[in-house]
Formats: structure tokens, C-alpha cells, sequence
């Protein structure tokens, strides 16, 4: 109850939490700027990323350009200070570590690798008028939604299937060989579904080689795929396409060994597992030859080059080609936001979303053209590259312009490798 | 779809589930005993499955030698946790004694993610590609190497029970702790061994499963989850009950991910469950009240 003293009404504790609980979501609600933001300063970057959780081994991949980036955008002159926050792999923490984030004065947001959690995120950052950066994340709905802070420098599951299937004819072409029924296995998170999606809605008119057989669907979290695989040997597919993460591009690896299912080749249109350093750790031998067909670095930059001295430096004992793409990603992503503030001379969220808008950055580390942005925040100037597992790393084979090695299709059986 | 898929998926199921159905003794056994119920009992069992993997990766110790070692430490562990400090809780509410584990838990987890990391880890045996073909049916070399160990183990915790003066006296305290406290049994001593039994079986069962999964920290509370769900079928505190439930569920999973669709089968675990619950509430082979 609350106590009157000489005219006056005094509230008790319990008024006084519950309207500061209401007033703090009612801020929060009604989209209120950020608190304690100065325009002055670095511009301070929260990578959002899923640390720990079933996608923790690609989120501490990617987190691994942090580490990289202070230096590497030191040197190019950038003024960044960098806030991380882990998602855990689910999407309700990713949408609240995206308000702590900004809360905690982040100026811009950068992740968050899976496309649920992004658009969690999203959601965050376009109510409260912060920019996200997307590194990694490809469900096409993320750039429908009309959101004025998303910037996608990621292709969309669309792009990403659209530019497998030529490079995929292509490696038939090569080497003069090609299957006639392939199938589609897939988690069913968000990528994996956006990913079936847009095979649904390409391969009718992408005249390939092969009949697509019907597709099976499993939950990215299980332990054991064994029924999966033997579906999928049950089946008659000649050619398995993926679209896997990284524990479960191994178990289906596993399973296919065991039970010798010997398709002519293993083939995702972009997603993660099959190039991941864990994959060639557990698999040795069984993992090569699956292919990947995403965007890729470019070896042949000095940034790259850079970036590369910096991995072995900090992380001396593991693989760089493990790492590259997750890296080149984020660390891209890092570039984009940096530049927004370098050209904006600000950390005002109205003056990076301008600069960001008008984005032309040419030194980057993934293969392709300078990033812009389209109207929808989406960088639309992605090319693929065919990346095979040979000899245990990823290996561009094609297209020829940028191949280490040519493409090796049929696979050899799991019997016949050294 | 051939009849060789069905026969691998059914058998691939049974061989699981006998790993399941001994990881669900371990709850099983400390439930009928202490009344206590362990959820840090999935954390435990990746406690095991982490010690499989040190000792396959430094000294190439194969997880079927290793479930030894790691049933000592993990007994030593369990009697300790449970003489020193469950004894305490026993008299306590249950929502004190169901916080107090999830604490428990919750540090293993930590603590096992800031060791170890959130990456997968294999025990890399040298059959860990190799399979049994008999007829047209495939069988996996580590499903059957990791089946024979639990109903070996089984087997023994049997007899420990049925035989063995401890595990009469055991189980004279789960039917009558005060009596057995009148004929002078050291009723929370034996309290200890149980824990410690149970936490040296669901060690083993981790192993065992090592062989067959990759190990992360984050698998624990799904298999405290589906250790809940195995004895909830087979019958709370039936040792027998735990390994039944265990191959139904194994089996139940398998089928449905060949009969209906992949992704939906864990649905069937749950379906399975509500059904016992609903037709039988004490467990397949559970005693009533």
C-alpha cells in the first residue's frame, strides 16, 4: 500500500519496479533509441554469432575473424572496437543478445550465421534503427520483408542454387560424366527449407542431367542418420546433393562408409559441413572428394594473404582452408560496416545507414566485384566457385579461371583410397 | 522400399537402443533406490563419453577397454556426490533436491564446454567405418560392439542385485528404508553405493556410445530427456523395464523415420510415451502404487 505523509503520496518499492519495468519495456517497444550511443569515438561492431549450441563449430569459425580483423582493419585504417555475444544456436537468445548488444552501445550489429537467428535479429535492429550486417545467412524472405537496416552480404539460397547448377553441368561437362537421379538431403531449419525452395522453384527449368528423386528432410540435431542414409541407398540416387551444417555433414559421411551407399559424388549447393576443418579431422580420408559449390576467397589477395599470416599466427595449429569461408564472410562483413563509418565520419545510426546504403568497397576478401547494395540491402554481385575436398582441403576446381586442380567426378569408392 | 532396409533399419534400432535402455538403467537404478531423480544423469553420460575420448585420443585406449576405467571414476564420483552432499537433500522437498542436480548439471556442462570446447569429438576407432554384412542386412561393427557391451553390463548389474550381499541389502533399503534401517543396514552408505553404481553404469553407457556418436557438451540434456522417456515406458525403477523401453524406443525411432519421414521421429518417442502414461501409467514393467 502506499503512505501519505502531509499531503504527499509516497509509492511503495513494488509501484516504483513495476512502473520502471513498464516504463523499460515500454522504451524498448516503442523502438527508443539506444541509450548512452556517442557519434564520437570507434565505431563499436556487435558480432553476433552462434558460439556455443548445435551451430557452435561454424560460429567460432567465423568468430575467429574478430580475432583477425583488429589488426587487419587496424592496418587499413579503421577505427573499430568489437562487442561479441554468442546466440547459442536459438533464435529467441539471438534476438536478446541483439538488444543487449545495442543496449551495451553497439553501433552497428554483424552476423549472425544461421537465418533464423538473423531474422531474429533483424527484427531487433530495424525497431530499434541500428544496421545489421549479415556475414552469413541465405534464406531469400531476409531481404523481403521491407527492412531499411538489413544488409545482406551474403547470396541469397536463390542465388546460391541458381549459380550451382551451371557450374554443376559444368563439372559433368569435364570430366564426361553424369548421373541421371540425384536426391536432395536436407536439414529442416531455415536454410535447409529455404535452400529446398529454391531447388523446387529452379531445377524445372534448369535442364540438367538428372531426375531429382523425392527429397528427405531431418532435423539438424540428431545423432544418428543412419535411416537417413540407408533411405537415401534405397533410393538408386547416383548423385546426393546436401544442404547440411557441420555434425551432420559428418554423420552422413559416416553412415554412407558404413553402409556403402557409393553415389557418383556428394555435391552442396552451398552450405556449411562439408569444407569445415572438423569435417576433414573426423573423416580423414572419406572426405574427400564432396563438393561444395559457394562463394569462395580469393588466395590471390594481399588482404587475403594477410589474413592468412594472421590465422597462423593466432591459431597455429589449425587449417586456414578449414576456416577460410567463415572468415572471409565475417571479415568482409566487419569491412562493410568499418567503411560506413570511415565515410560517414560518424556513429550516428542514421548517418552509417546512409553510407551503408551507398556502399562501393573493393578490397575484400571473397571472390567478386566491389560490395554494394540493392535497395533491399542486398549484395547482388556474388559468383560461385566449385570447391572440391581433395587431398583433404578444399581445392577450387572450378570454374577454370580460378582452378587449383580439375574436378574429380565420379568419386572413387570408399574402398579405394589410400 | 526393400525388405533389406526394413530388416537394417529394425535391427540398427534394437543394437541402439540396448545402448539407450543401459544409459536409462543408470536413472532407473538411483530412482528405485534413493527416490532421487537425477537430472544431471545426460550430463554424466557425456562426462563418460569425454573420458572415452581423452583416453582413445592420448593413449588409443578403445572405449570397450576404457568404460572400465571410467565406471571406477565415475562410481568414486557418484558415491562422493552422493555421501557428501545428496545425503543432505534426501529429507528435503523435491523441488529443492530437482534444483540442486540441475546445478549440478548446469556446472558439468560448463565446465565440460570451457574444457573441451563446443566442437564435436570422435573416438576414432579403427572399425569406426567398418560394418557386419549378413544377408542383405548391414550392421554397423560399433552399434554391435556397443549393444554386446550393454548387454553385458546388464547382465552383471543384474546379478549384482540378485546375488550379492550388497545388492540385497540394496535392495531391502528400495522396498523398506526404515526397516532396513531397524535390522541395522547403513541405509544412506548404501544411498552412496547406488548413486555411484548408477553413475558407474550411465559412465559405461557414455562410452559405449561414444563409439556410435560424436560428442559435444550440448548432447546432455537430450539424453537426460530421453533417459526420462525410456524409464517413464519401461517402468520407473525396473532395471528390466529400462532396457525393454530402451529397444522400443530405439526401435519405435527407426521404423518411423523409414515408415513416415526422418524429421518427424522423435515424434514417435513422445507418442510412445503419452500412450504408456495414458494405458499404464507405472511403465510397461513398473509395479503399480
Amino acid at each position: 500500500m502506499s503512505l501519505t505523509l502531509q499531503g504527499m503520496t509516497w509509492l511503495t518499492r513494488r509501484q516504483v519496479l513495476v512502473g520502471s519495468a513498464g516504463l523499460v519495456g515500454a522504451a524498448s517497444v516503442l523502438g527508443a533509441p539506444a541509450l548512452g550511443q556517442s557519434s564520437s569515438g570507434p565505431l563499436k561492431i556487435g558480432v553476433l554469432l552462434p558460439r556455443s549450441g548445435i551451430l557452435a563449430q561454424a560460429g567460432q569459425s567465423c568468430a575467429r575473424a574478430e580475432a583477425i580483423g583488429a589488426s587487419v582493419l587496424k592496418g587499413l585504417g579503421y577505427s573499430v572496437e568489437i562487442l561479441s555475444a554468442d546466440t547459442e544456436s536459438n533464435t529467441d537468445t539471438a534476438r536478446a543478445r541483439a538488444e543487449k548488444l545495442i543496449n551495451d552501445g553497439a553501433h552497428v550489429i554483424v552476423g549472425a550465421f544461421d537465418s533464423g537467428q538473423t531474422g531474429a535479429a533483424a527484427q531487433v535492429c530495424e525497431q530499434r534503427g541500428i544496421p545489421l550486417v549479415v556475414n552469413i545467412a541465405a534464406a531469400p524472405q531476409l531481404t523481403e520483408q521491407g527492412y531499411k537496416t538489413f544488409f545482406r552480404n551474403f547470396p541469397t539460397s536463390l542465388d546460391l542454387v541458381g549459380n550451382a547448377f551451371p557450374l554443376m553441368k559444368e563439372v559433368f561437362a569435364t570430366t564426361g560424366k553424369a548421373p541421371t537421379k540425384a536426391l536432395f538431403l536436407h536439414a529442416n531449419d531455415t536454410f535447409g527449407m529455404a535452400n529446398k525452395g529454391a531447388f523446387e522453384r529452379l531445377f524445372p527449368n534448369a535442364a540438367m542431367p538428372f531426375s531429382m528423386l523425392e527429397p528427405i528432410a531431418y532435423d539438424p540435431k540428431a545423432q544418428d542418420l543412419s535411416v537417413e542414409v540407408a533411405k537415401a541407398k534405397a533410393s538408386g540416387a547416383e548423385l546426393l546433393i546436401v544442404t547440411t551444417r557441420a555434425a551432420d555433414a559428418i554423420l552422413i559421411v559416416r553412415e554412407m562408409v558404413k553402409q556403402r551407399f557409393e553415389p557418383m559424388g556428394i555435391m552442396s549447393p552451398g552450405s556449411s559441413g562439408l569444407y569445415d576443418e572438423q569435417f576433414y579431422k573426423v573423416l580423414g580420408k572419406y572426405s574427400d572428394y564432396a563438393t561444395t559449390i559457394l562463394p569462395w576467397y580469393d588466395g590471390k589477395t594481399p588482404l587475403s594473404q594477410q589474413v592468412r599470416a594472421e590465422f597462423v599466427k593466432i591459431f597455429p595449429k589449425d587449417n586456414f582452408e578449414g576456416h577460410a569461408f567463415n572468415i572471409g564472410c565475417t571479415l568482409d562483413a566487419l569491412l562493410v560496416a568499418a567503411d560506413a563509418h570511415k565515410r560517414a565520419g560518424t556513429t550516428a545510426a542514421p548517418a552509417l545507414l546512409e553510407a551503408l546504403r551507398t556502399t562501393k568497397l573493393e578490397t575484400h576478401m571473397m571472390i567478386g566485384p566491389a560490395i554494394t547494395f540493392d535497395a533491399k540491402g542486398q549484395n547482388v554481385n556474388f559468383s560461385s566457385a566449385v570447391v572440391q575436398n581433395l587431398d583433404q582441403r578444399p581445392t577450387v576446381v572450378l570454374p577454370k579461371g580460378a582452378a587449383e586442380k580439375a574436378p574429380v567426378f565420379p568419386m572413387p569408392g570408399w574402398q579405394n583410397r589410400g | 522400399m526393400s525388405l533389406s532396409l526394413y530388416a537394417g533399419t529394425l535391427s540398427s534400432g534394437i543394437l541402439t537402443g540396448l545402448v539407450y535402455g543401459l544409459a536409462a538403467m543408470g536413472l532407473s537404478v538411483i530412482f528405485g533406490v534413493v527416490r532421487l531423480v537425477n537430472f544431471a544423469h545426460g550430463e554424466m553420460m557425456v562426462l563418460g563419453m569425454f573420458a572415452a575420448v581423452v583416453l582413445a585420443a592420448a593413449w588409443g585406449i578403445d572405449p570397450l577397454l576404457s568404460a572400465l576405467p571410467v565406471a571406477a571414476l565415475l562410481f568414486v564420483a557418484g558415491y562422493g556426490l552422493q555421501r557428501g552432499l545428496l545425503n543432505r537433500f534426501i529429507d528435503r522437498p523435491d523441488h529443492q533436491q530437482f534444483i540442486l542436480l540441475l546445478g549440478i548439471a548446469m556446472i558439468l556442462v560448463n565446465g565440460l564446454m570451457m574444457v573441451f570446447g563446443p566442437d564435436a569429438r570422435s573416438t576414432n576407432v579403427p572399425y569406426g567405418f567398418d560394418a557386419f554384412f549378413v544377408g542383405g542386412i548391414t550392421l554397423d561393427k560399433t552399434r554391435v560392439y556397443a549393444a554386446g557391451g550393454a548387454l553385458i553390463v546388464a547382465a552383471a548389474l543384474y546379478a549384482f542385485f540378485r546375488f550379492s550381499r550388497t545388492g540385497i541389502a540394496i535392495r531391502a533399503c528400495a522396498d523398506n528404508q526404515l526397516g532396513a534401517a531397524v535390522v541395522g543396514l547403513d541405509v544412506k552408505g548404501l544411498y552412496a553405493i547406488t548413486f555411484g553404481i548408477g553413475s558407474a553404469v550411465v559412465g559405461i553407457a557414455g562410452c559405449l556410445l561414444s563409439l556410435v556418436i560424436d560428442v559435444r557438451p550440448q548432447l546432455a540434456a537430450d539424453y537426460t530427456l530421453l533417459s526420462f522417456i525410456i524409464v517413464i515406458v519401461g517402468g520407473l525403477g525396473s532395471m528390466g523395464g529400462a532396457l525393454l523401453g530402451g529397444v522400443l524406443i530405439g526401435v519405435s525411432e527407426a521404423l518411423a523415420g523409414v515408415l513416415i519421414d526422418p524429421s518427424r521421429k522423435q515424434m514417435v518417442s513422445y507418442g510412445l510415451l503419452i500412450l504408456v502414461l495414458l494405458v499404464r501409467p507405472q511403465g510397461l514393467l513398473g509395479k503399480r502404487g
